[in-house]
């Protein structure tokens, strides 16, 4: 520190603050490029249904990760935004008849309202207590559902109706249903690009980073992580309500404790932080419990060697690994 | 090591840029603790502690290891709620202010250990306090953080101030010891606070940076009060107006370092603690 206090050094430091941020932009478009081709090219590949499960679990993973990469918190009841707003998106397009946007868009808000609940009641408890917290209100919600007349019980919310996107486009073809469902993926991305790189965004990043001292600037922490709980409950919810939709289903599954797990393995084997890394992990464990099909109930113990095995090899996942690699 | 320091003391006094000469004009108390207990799980940290701090004045919390000087910085800031006593504020009531308010209100600290926001670049450190103190709450989340850039300058004429502008660019964590506590003292200069609580600014620093550092915080204290913890005690006889002496969580003894040096209770205290 010896130059504390000494004559102001040169201003020539301002362009260089900035010089690095074009790169960083550059990686940044050109991911968001490489994932709209995907989106396109993808289609022709592999089989369109599979896709969309892809898409819905990677929004879902998206939305997760921006609660624990950017907010520090471990949600373990995720499913209960996932699978509730999935049963309202369900009775919405299947009772009220309403169009699959409006469907969506009231399971987004029921799971933004449950955010507000859930993440009021968590958001002060720390680490294992806030997860131990969300898990045993998740649980709450699985019971509601399971007793719920509206949500089926066992047999859960079937035949929904697909129906018209904005009354105009039938949504029974599959081309036209996976264009939605990219786009609301697409948008969901880019939202949380956007609230990432908001003021907000910059002050979780700050509690993130220090969370006393952030509280020593005056930042009120708690409504921040409140805030941010509820941006996730919200996105979550969409994807789970879009997946109502595709699927034509919302069922206990849904809702189910191990779907608040399989939300955390995709982030942590894709990597947890990277801001694309969920998506990833979404890809290989549904990919797995699709292709794995066969092995029946052997499914369990070979994805967990997998997973062992991923966890081992790459501690910071897929992503994260290629983020190592191409920073050196 | 006191009667070393003691005789810095007196040429201290005499240096222009000692601040005894101007202990006459200071203000009215504006931060007082009354009473002030903390208990942890039948552990007195501190027990009873009244404390005065003057408006203007730099005061010093000394007292070995162990004292509760850094518990008494978090129940002042209220990091850390009372067990009981009363924390007033410019006259205001703060015991049962939360944190984050207190620091809203002009009173910010450091902390013992450095503070930054590691992953956070030089400027984004200080710009993240001015985004505080000019935007208020940043809850907006659909606004792209370009914004922001309105408050470089600023930051930057801030790192400046404490010659960390050649370094804006670089990761906060990537800075020396040294650094990273003149980051944090630009951090918190964001926020124009009128109180700063200091708790050992210099811990850790070789004699340069100390040096460095007190004059940066005899600049700081330009029209604002500091209460600053510090084991250097040469550093302590420069720069305070008034010490309070803690041991055991109680005050020992209060006044000017001529008046606290000579207290045998206070040399006592400092050897003995060298015996453990
Ligand atoms: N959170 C805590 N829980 C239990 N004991 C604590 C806690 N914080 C501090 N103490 C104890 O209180 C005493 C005073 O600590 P501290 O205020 O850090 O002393 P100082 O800053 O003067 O060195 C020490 O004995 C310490 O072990
Ligand atoms: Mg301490």
């Amino acid at each position: 520190m010896s130059d504390v206090v000494q004559s102001p050094a040169s201003p020539s430091s301002l362009p260089d603050s900035r010089a690095k941020t074009p790169k960083a932009i550059r990686l940044y478009l050109g991911v968001l490029l490489g994932i709209a081709a995907a989106l396109v090219a993808l289609p022709f590949a592999v089989y369109p249904i599979f896709l969309m499960k892809v898409l819905c679990f990677a929004l879902f993973a998206l939305a997760f990760n921006l609660l624990l990469g950017f907010g520090g918190l471990l949600s373990f009841g995720h499913a209960a935004f996932f699978g509730g707003a999935a049963y309202v998106s369900a009775h919405a397009a299947k009772v009220w008849g309403l169009n699959p946007e409006a469907a969506i868009a009231c399971g987004a808000l029921a799971s933004m309202g449950l955010g507000v609940i859930i993440g009021w009641l968590a958001i002060r408890r720390q680490g294992i207590y806030f997860a131990m917290i969300t898990l045993a209100l998740a649980q709450l919600v699985y019971f509601a559902c399971l007793q719920a007349k509206f949500t089926g019980g066992e047999d859960g919310v079937q035949g929904v109706p697909r129906g018209h996107l904005f009354g105009l486009f039938n949504l029974a073809d599959d081309r036209v249903l996976y264009a939605m469902v990219a786009a609301i993926f697409m948008a969901g991305l880019l939202a949380i690009l956007r609230v990432i790189h908001s003021p907000f965004g910059q002050a979780l990043k700050a509690i993130r980073e220090n969370e006393a001292r952030a509280t020593s600037l005056g930042f009120r922490v708690e409504r921040y992580k409140l805030a941010v709980f509820i941006l996730s409950a919200t996105l979550a919810g969409t994807a789970g309500a879009t997946k109502a939709v595709v699927f034509q289903l919302a069922s206990l599954t849904d809702v189910h404790w191990a779907t608040s797990g399989a939300v955390i393995l995709m982030t942590l084997v894709g990597g947890m932080g990277t801001l694309f890394g969920p998506i990833v992990g979404a890809f290989v464990v549904v990919g797995m419990e699709s292709y794995l099909a066969p092995f029946g109930a052997w499914l369990t113990i070979v994805e967990g060697l997998i997973f062992v095995t991923c966890v081992i090899l790459f501690p910071n996942g897929f992503v994260g690994a290629l983020a190592k690699k191409t920073a050196r | 090591m006191i009667s070393e320091s003691a005789k810095k003391t007196s040429r201290a006094a005499h240096a222009p840029s000692g601040r005894s000469s101007d202990l006459q004009g200071l203000g009215e108390p504006v931060l007082v603790a009354r009473g002030l207990s903390k208990e942890f799980r039948g552990f007195q940290a501190v027990s009873g502690v009244d404390l005065s701090v003057a408006r203007g004045s730099i005061h010093a919390l000394i007292g070995p290891n162990g004292a509760g000087k850094t518990t008494c910085f978090n129940l002042l800031t209220k990091f850390l709620a009372p067990s009981s006593g009363e924390i007033i504020y410019k006259g205001r009531d703060i015991t049962r202010t939360k944190p984050a308010d207190v620091a809203r209100l002009g009173l910010v600290r450091s902390f013992q250990i450095s503070a930054v926001f590691g992953r956070l670049t030089v400027l984004e450190n200080v710009r993240i306090a001015l985004q505080r103190r000019k935007r208020g709450d940043s809850f907006d989340f659909w606004r792209s953080e370009r914004v922001l850039h309105a408050l470089d300058g600023e930051a930057l004429a801030l790192l400046e101030e404490v010659g960390l502008a050649a370094y804006s660019a670089a990761p906060a964590l990537s800075l020396s010891y040294g650094r990273k506590r003149a980051l944090e003292i630009a951090t918190t200069l964001a926020l124009d606070p009128d109180m700063l609580l200091l708790d050992e600014p210099m811990a850790g620093m070789g004699r340069e940076d100390v040096e460095q550092t007190a004059s940066l915080i005899r600049h700081v204290s330009v029209g604002r009060t500091i209460l600053m913890v510090e084991h250097n005690l040469s550093v302590v006889a420069e720069l305070s107006d008034r010490i309070t002496v803690l041991a055991r969580g109680r005050i020992l003894a209060e006044g000017d370092y001529a008046t606290i040096s000579k207290d045998p209770r206070v040399v006592e205290a400092y050897l003995g603690a060298r015996h453990d």
